[in-house]
């Protein structure tokens, strides 16, 4: 089993970003070029940029009416100077919803890591981009480090609501979103390391208890949520904060909490919010 | 989970909102119409667990259609799958129905092709788009359409095996996985194998003509 600490070390010692550290281990386990993988991480940067976009401007409702129309909302209070928490980060809230409502409404995503929470890593770094004017070549090394994150949650525990419960998902997608964004702002390999640690601590817990089954409420919100709380970890660490528990042990923890957590809450719309009166009536009404 | 790759955490490129009720959906269409082997007129799907309680709000049954249609998981089309399936004159019918002990994402097609093939597959998404099919007309099977398959329906004879694969090994073509499985000694018997390469059509004919094979099936991997 494989351990992040093993890349941030190596990365350390050859004086090299966690993103390269990822990409030259895939070139050999996938037995593809530099150039293949970088333009197969471009098919995915291009079809993220298009969903924000699409959900931006979009008004369409899900299948089951849920959810719709709400990033446009957010998009149109900020445009206007009235954002509360200021205009990036009602910018990260916009796009995190854009592309969660697009999955809802069968639109085109990059699942990342699912189609659950596919909002969380394309708001964030395409925020930091816009702050940070970043090349597209980083933000190509930042998914690198994003998807790396991610394989070793997936070695180590997992990334399905079905397993693990909503941490599992939105949850690992704050903690690649966290890890690729302190890379791009030109943090350490060790404190991207600290910022998915800090991230996924923060949503340890969470449980898959979506209404009626459907990949809308809460999941279409909660990616906003995963996306501010990855902002929030990668300020903290670029400030200076470490984490006092290490990533790997973080992300263990996060796998035996999913084994801990009752069936009822991991994606069978049989417990929590799924069962709430309101709940179970807005399913009722669908079927 | 095993070993993965980047790109399983960052991909797939798909239509939502689910991996496993919407692209994995569209991927066990896809397998079944290529087990079929030519355009599906007419489609009995059956519903099994998960997909028959929640694939209506995940778009299964457009999912579904599409992969019949031979859509992939990306394409945009998939929203308006029915009306596409009405032009192309593919009529279906869904029912719900309990398949047995089986994955809770499982499906069951019933077929019946443009010239009048007929097959019968069950199929279950497994998590993440990832699909397996389980049975083809009654027998036990195990395809990821991950790599090129070949299905061939035999009589369960001694050396049968030993000639496909003798046939393969000509061919250059390695065999990755191999099943073998029988109703009882003798009677009718399948082999799966999946190969590396890309199963040559002058071996599919040379497999029909050995004796004993009823039928020999080469299913292309999904993309």
């Amino acid at each position: 089993m494989r351990a992040y600490k093993e890349w941030v070390i190596e990365a350390e010692s050859k004086g090299l970003k966690i993103s390269e550290v990822v990409y030259q281990n895939e070139m050999d386990n996938l037995q593809q070029t530099e150039e293949e993988l970088f333009q197969r991480m471009r098919k995915n940067l291009i079809v993220m940029r298009e969903s924000v976009a699409v959900g931006l401007s979009s008004e369409r409702r899900s299948l089951s009416g849920l959810v719709g129309g709400d990033a446009a909302k957010v998009e149109a209070r900020r445009k206007k100077g009235e954002s509360l928490i200021g205009d990036h980060l009602s910018g990260v809230v916009a796009k995190a919803l854009a592309v969660a409502e697009v999955n809802a409404c069968m639109g085109k995503i990059v699942a990342a890591p699912t189609a659950g929470s596919c909002g969380v890593i394309p708001a964030v770094l395409l925020t930091v981009e816009e702050t940070l004017q970043v090349t597209e070549q980083e933000l190509l090394l930042a998914l690198f480090t994003a998807a790396g994150l991610g394989m070793i949650i997936a070695e180590r525990a997992n990334v399905s609501g079905a397993e693990g419960g909503c941490q599992a998902e939105i949850g690992s997608a704050a903690a690649m979103a966290a890890a690729a964004a302190v890379e791009l702002a030109g943090g350490s390999p060790r404190q991207t390391a600290d910022a998915a640690a800090i991230a996924m601590k923060s949503m340890l817990g969470l449980v898959c208890d979506p209404v009626g089954g459907f990949v809308e409420v809460p999941c279409v919100k909660r990616n906003a949520m995963g996306a501010m709380i990855a902002m929030t970890a990668a300020e903290m660490v670029l400030s200076g904060v470490k984490s006092a528990i290490p990533i790997d042990e973080v992300i263990d923890a996060m796998g035996e909490i999913g084994k801990q957590m009752p069936c009822a809450l991991k994606e069978t719309a049989q417990g929590g919010l799924a069962m709430t009166p309101t709940g179970r009536r807005i399913q009722a009404d669908f079927l | 989970m095993s070993r993965s790759n980047v790109f399983d955490l960052l991909g797939p490129i798909m239509v939502g909102p689910s991996s496993s009720h919407t692209a994995g959906a569209v991927r066990l269409g896809a397998m079944a119409r290529k087990i079929l082997g030519e355009e599906p007129i007419e489609a009995t799907i059956s519903l099994h667990g998960s997909f028959a309680k929640t694939g209506k709000g995940h778009g299964t049954n457009l999912a579904l259609i599409a992969g019949l249609l031979g859509m992939a998981p990306d394409d945009e089309r998939i929203p308006e799958a029915i009306t596409i399936a009405e032009e192309r004159g593919l009529t279906f019918s869904y029912k719900t129905a309990d398949l047995g002990d089986v994955h809770p994402n499982t499906v069951m097609f019933e077929l019946l092709g443009k010239t009048g093939g007929q097959v019968r597959v069950v199929g279950s998404s497994i998590g993440g788009g990832t699909i397996i099919i389980r049975e083809i007309n009654d027998f036990q099977v195990e395809i990821r359409g991950d790599y090129p398959t070949l299905v061939i329906l035999h009589q369960d004879l001694p050396g049968l095996v030993a000639q496909v694969a003798l046939l393969l090994a000509t061919a250059q073509t390695n065999i990755a996985r191999m099943l073998v499985s029988r109703e009882k000694r003798g009677a009718h018997a399948l082999m799966v194998l999946e190969t590396d390469e890309k199963i040559d059509e002058a071996v599919l004919v040379l497999l029909r003509r050995l004796p004993k094979i009823y039928q020999a099936l080469a299913i292309e991997p999904l993309e």
